[in-house]
């Protein structure tokens, strides 16, 4: 063991933190690149499981190709133009941040626990010719614990889900950690989010969702042992599928698709 | 100490089992075994890090000044934890999502500080090592045996693969839901150290 010296521990401890944040620095920053690619494969993966066009041997890029990547303007529900912001390095959860890119939310607005919104949201599109075969859009709200991340995907006629993929959470494993089952959120398939006059009727319940129609086609099991995490996923479903979430976006692709 | 590295190796997966024996490192050891690839991955990463680090302390045992060594150890600890943590987030980003805190946790596991502050501290680098690599492994032995009896309970399956078809899958296999909880381990663990024990009772603790 060491002399005791009065100012030896502070120089040991100096010389250590020094060699130690050089290393963390070090892995963190050279590691980033890899990082921010396995994220970014694992968020495309997460698109195409909501859409069910995920299946294996093959890459996750030649999966993605017939996907069409688009910026949507929240408020209007209009297309942002390409020249405008760039898809493939639009940041939307920073934008929200910003005074410029996003905005407080209210606090009746905030259903779903989000505090700040972006004016622009990143969609994906399925296209078939000239038919927009599926609508894949991100949502999230706050669960229990954690602001919960989801793909939800749409079929053309805007209304009828088609999957679901809960990618990131951090509520109870086993209980609310259960968003991310998929045999759970294959229940979702084939629900419809709004009724005919176009109000918002997806229904989370307790217990198993109904099998007589009408209810049938708009509830969804809630999850057992997981009341408040259900609830955020219903928040967090009212608020992306209603006025300040993708709606106007839904409103003006009916207007297009008449008119043209 | 005259023990030679493969010694150092064997004592501490039986004879001197961190777990078993010294009732180090419970709780990870409770939160990581539901499935049998999260306890491997859990066991490479402990044996790396306590490997590691009681190397490095072993190294620099001799500046270490009395007075504030514990706070060395645990900095040597967590830089060597966030960089496992930085590269399973980079190599094998499936796995250090279901890890997710279990990796970053590994800080507070005692068997690492304990290694570095009973072993490493008086020691030369080269046995540290292998002294870390054994408790690394006896660690993992534990964590594996216990994740065996819960993958397979609970789940119906090892690694992943399906080996009793599950009810809920419309197979026979009505899976025991106690297991898939954290708190079964208690019991899992009791029970390997009392079949320890009565194996080595050597490991029995006298009154």
């Amino acid at each position: 063991m060491a002399e005791e010296n009065a100012l030896k521990p502070f120089y040991s401890v100096l010389v250590l933190a020094f060699v130690c944040s050089a290393l963390v620095a070090g892995a963190a920053v050279g590691l980033r690149p890899l990082q921010d690619a396995n994220r970014g494969l694992d968020r495309k993966k997460n698109i195409l499981y909501a859409a069910g066009l995920f299946t294996e041997g093959k890459t996750i890029e030649q999966m993605f190709s017939p996907i069409e990547t688009k910026i949507v303007e929240l408020a209007t529900g209009k297309f942002v133009p390409e020249e405008t912001i760039r898809p493939e390095s639009y940041k939307q959860l920073k934008a929200a941040l910003s005074d410029d890119s996003g905005r407080k939310l209210s606090e009746e607005e905030d259903i779903a626990r989000l505090r700040r919104l972006e004016k622009y949201s990143l969609v994906y599109l399925v296209k078939e010719g000239d038919q927009t075969k599926q609508i894949i859009l991100p949502v999230r709200g706050k669960g229990l614990w954690s602001t919960m991340y989801a793909y939800v995907a749409l079929d053309g006629d805007l209304t009828t889900i088609r999957g679901v993929s809960f990618y990131e959470h951090g509520e109870t494993p086993g209980l609310g950690g259960e968003v991310e089952n998929r045999r759970w959120q294959a229940g979702w398939q084939g629900k419809k989010v709004y009724d005919n006059s176009g109000k918002m009727e997806l229904k989370f319940v307790k217990g198993k969702a109904a099998t007589v129609e009408p209810a049938m086609s708009h509830q969804i099991d809630g999850l057992s042992g997981a009341t408040l995490t259900t609830k955020g996923v219903n928040s967090l479903m009212e608020f992306w599928f209603g006025d300040h979430g993708f709606k106007p976006f839904f409103a003006q692709l009916k207007k297009e698709s008449t008119h043209g | 100490m005259a023990e030679t590295n493969r010694e150092l190796i064997s004592r501490s997966i039986f004879q001197r089992n961190p777990i078993a024996l010294l009732v180090l490192g419970i709780c990870s050891a409770l939160a990581t075994t539901g499935q049998m690839t999260t306890a491997f991955v859990m066991s490479i990463c402990v044996t790396l890090v306590v490997a590691f680090s009681s190397m490095t302390i072993s190294i620099v045992r001799f500046q270490i000044p009395n007075s504030v060594r514990i706070g060395l150890q645990i900095m040597v600890i967590a830089t060597l934890v966030i960089i496992v943590d930085q590269i399973l987030k980079a190599f094998f980003f499936g796995l250090s999502k279901q890890l997710s805190i279990y990796v970053g946790l590994i800080i507070t596991n005692c068997i690492v500080m304990g290694r570095a502050e009973g072993f490493a501290m008086s020691n030369p680098p080269i046995a540290s090592f292998f002294d870390g690599i054994g408790n690394g492994l006896g660690y993992g032995f534990i964590l594996m045996s216990v994740a065996f009896v819960r993958e397979l309970f609970g789940s119906g399956s090892l690694f992943g693969y399906e080996i009793l078809q599950l009810t809920t899958n419309g197979g026979w296999y009505l899976r025991n839901g106690l297991l898939v909880l954290p708190a079964s381990a208690f019991f899992l663990i009791a029970l390997l150290i009392w079949l320890l024990r009565t194996i080595d009772p050597n490991q029995q603790e006298k009154d």
